[in-house]
């Protein structure tokens, strides 16, 4: 990747990471790690990848992006904000009353959102609806869906998986946020979902592992799935929960938390710093 | 009596679906292993290519279904209602509800008529779960003309609509030279103002028959149809209040949030009348022929008038 696209990306994500930070902290409730974990993912989609037209949400031939890991919602809303599709404004009221941005994205109320989701496992299904609809169709749009490493816990994900590979949806590509975190704990103590790759694998997909925090590597790893014809394509991202949040990294805690003052401005200022140094 | 002629729902729900494709182009029906059962198979059969079986997985097949929808295409998921509505009720919920996207769920085998399967597939409380999600249409139609007419009238209709069909053959009691289907409104079959039966499904047929009984008895039943549980005629069905001062509730469903239940709660608010529930008494079915487990559980004409009988006595 050229190096000030990269680093373009990578303030871009930083300002996606204070977006959650923001939003979180004003609903005082919400899920900031796995936010964290997948700004960088859905920078380099909304910014590099999806055939997407703020102006125009609704444009039929238009990329789809389904969040079935609908609790992060901060960190789409964020991008989509970031990317114009409404005003940054909208996320201090995330989780208010009469607010647009809903706890768990509401398709109906909130431009740029495919996909009403937040209850695990159901997302992945919709993604597929899509993908084979495009089939019918002999549309040219592609379909992404992200999803946790906790969520694969439920059976729906794997119903959706045979289907996938069944209908040969390679205009479908699932991104597995690996972690490694849910909210009892570590995913491989309350019941593992290891090995995801093998999984995958053995359900018929095409699958390709990812640093999600490296914007060399997430590029690599779109540009093999580009190439993948007759097979859906499942991402296993290597992540960090809380990414860029130094008290946040790694803590399981941090899960469905939202920080008090005090720790909201720690935050904004480790984030200030970061971007200030990509941008400086 | 002897030239009734018989038809399950679910034929005519495949037999629709396949007479509809054509006109709908865009139309794509889901099944989950079933198509033989739902008749889905008969619409498969005329148009493979818009046909996609899912596989026993209806918790992803109603997730699929969503995401066609999403995308502006029509669609239809089928399964048994047990399983679209019972297995599969959160998906329908969070992923069809909640986004109100214009998918049909054909869900048959409905009810204890189902027979010799047993309890575990005869679903009696679909109409219940149905009902309590915001913006969910359910439609519940009494025989074949009605069904065919159903199915029209939903692929015209934009948003989700849980339809309700079964696997016994049922007397075909309307002309459908001069049927006319209409979304939410109750149909007036005999007018009467003694009691009102009020009806849906096969019960109809069953309601009908028990207002001859007791019509032989010097009582006058008005019935009605509700093909339309959700949303509920609530003028047809208060107006019979106000003029009859009694009800009588028929429903292949269990007593507890079906036809009987809405039909309680719009009275209970516009004309508060005795209502009493003919229905399965919050009990599991068991296996047999769907005839005789009809009558076992108290789903019949006789029963419809001995309670409508009781309905008449508490007005004096």
């Amino acid at each position: 990747m050229d190096a000030t696209i990269r680093k373009q990306l990578e303030a871009t994500a930083c300002k996606v990471r204070m977006g959650v930070i923001e939003g979180v902290f004003n609903a005082k409730s919400g899920h900031p790690g796995g936010s964290l974990s997948i700004c960088d993912l859905l920078t380099y989609l909304y910014f590099a990848k999806l055939n997407v037209d703020p102006k125009n949400p609704k444009m039929p031939e238009r990329d789809r992006l389904v969040l079935s890991k609908g609790h992060c919602a901060p960190a789409l809303y964020s991008v989509l904000a970031e990317r114009g599709f409404f005003d940054k404004s909208e996320l201090k009221s995330l989780r208010h009353i009469g607010a647009m941005l809903q706890g768990h994205p509401d398709m109906k109320g909130t431009p740029g959102v495919d996909m009403s989701t937040g209850s695990l496992g159901q997302g992945i299904s919709a993604a597929c609806g899509m993908a084979l609809s495009g089939k019918i169709s002999n549309e040219s749009y592609k379909v992404y869906a992200v999803l946790g490493d906790g969520e694969i816990e439920e059976g729906q994900v794997w119903e959706a998986a045979m289907f996938a590979a069944h209908n040969k949806l390679d205009n479908l590509v699932a991104i597995v946020d690996n972690n490694g975190l849910q909210i009892d704990g570590k995913i491989t103590d309350v019941c593992s979902p290891m090995p995801i790759t093998d999984k995958f694998e053995a359900f018929g997909w095409h699958v390709i592992t990812m640093n999600a925090h490296d914007f060399d590597d997430i590029e690599r790893a779109f540009n093999e799935a580009e190439k993948i014809n007759g097979k859906p394509v499942a991402i296993i991202q290597t992540s960090t929960k809380g990414k860029g949040v130094s008290f946040m990294e790694n803590q399981v805690g941090w899960h469905g938390t939202a920080p008090n003052a005090e720790q909201y401005e720690q935050a904004m200022k480790e984030l200030n710093e970061t971007l200030k140094g990509l941008e400086g | 009596m002897a030239d009734v002629i018989k038809k399950a729902t679910r034929e005519s729900y495949g037999e629709a679906l396949a007479e509809l494709s054509e006109k709908y182009s865009d139309l794509i029906v889901l099944d989950a292993d079933l198509a033989a059962a739902t008749k889905t198979g008969i619409f498969k059969k005329a148009c493979p290519e818009r046909f996609f079986d899912c596989g026993i997985a209806e918790a992803n097949m109603m997730g699929i279904a969503a995401g066609i929808a999403s995308t502006g295409k029509k669609v239809f998921a089928s399964s048994f209602a047990m399983f679209a509505a019972g297995r599969a009720f959160e998906i329908v919920r969070n992923s069809i509800g909640y986004p109100h996207l214009n998918v049909k769920i054909g869900a048959t085998h409905a009810g204890i008529s189902v027979g010799e399967d047993g309890a575990t597939h005869q679903c009696n409380e679909d109409i219940a779960l149905m009902r309590t999600i915001p913006g969910m249409t359910v439609i519940c139609p009494a025989d074949d003309v009605e069904a065919k007419a159903a199915v029209a009238a939903a692929l015209e209709f934009n948003g989700p609509v849980y339809m309700r069909f079964g696997r016994l053959a049922v007397p075909v009691f309307n002309d459908k030279d001069t049927y006319k289907f209409e979304l939410g409104k109750g149909v007036q079959l005999k007018d009467g103002n003694d009691v009102t039966i009020i009806a849906t499904g096969l019960m109809v047929n069953e309601a009908m028959i028990a207002a001859d009984m007791l019509a032989a008895d010097g009582i006058n039943a008005r019935v009605i149809n509700i093909h339309t549980i959700k949303p509920l005629d609530k003028e047809i069905v208060c107006k019979a209040a106000r003029e009859t001062g009694v009800i009588v509730t028929a429903e292949e469903h269990s007593v507890i949030g079906g036809l009987g239940s809405a039909v309680a709660d719009a009275v209970t608010e516009c004309c508060p009348v005795p209502v009493i529930k003919v229905g399965v008494n919050d009990v599991f079915g068991h296996s047999g022929p769907a005839v005789q487990l009809l009558k076992e559980f108290g789903l019949s004409a006789e029963n419809i008038a001995e309670k409508a009988k009781a309905a008449v006595a508490l007005k004096k």
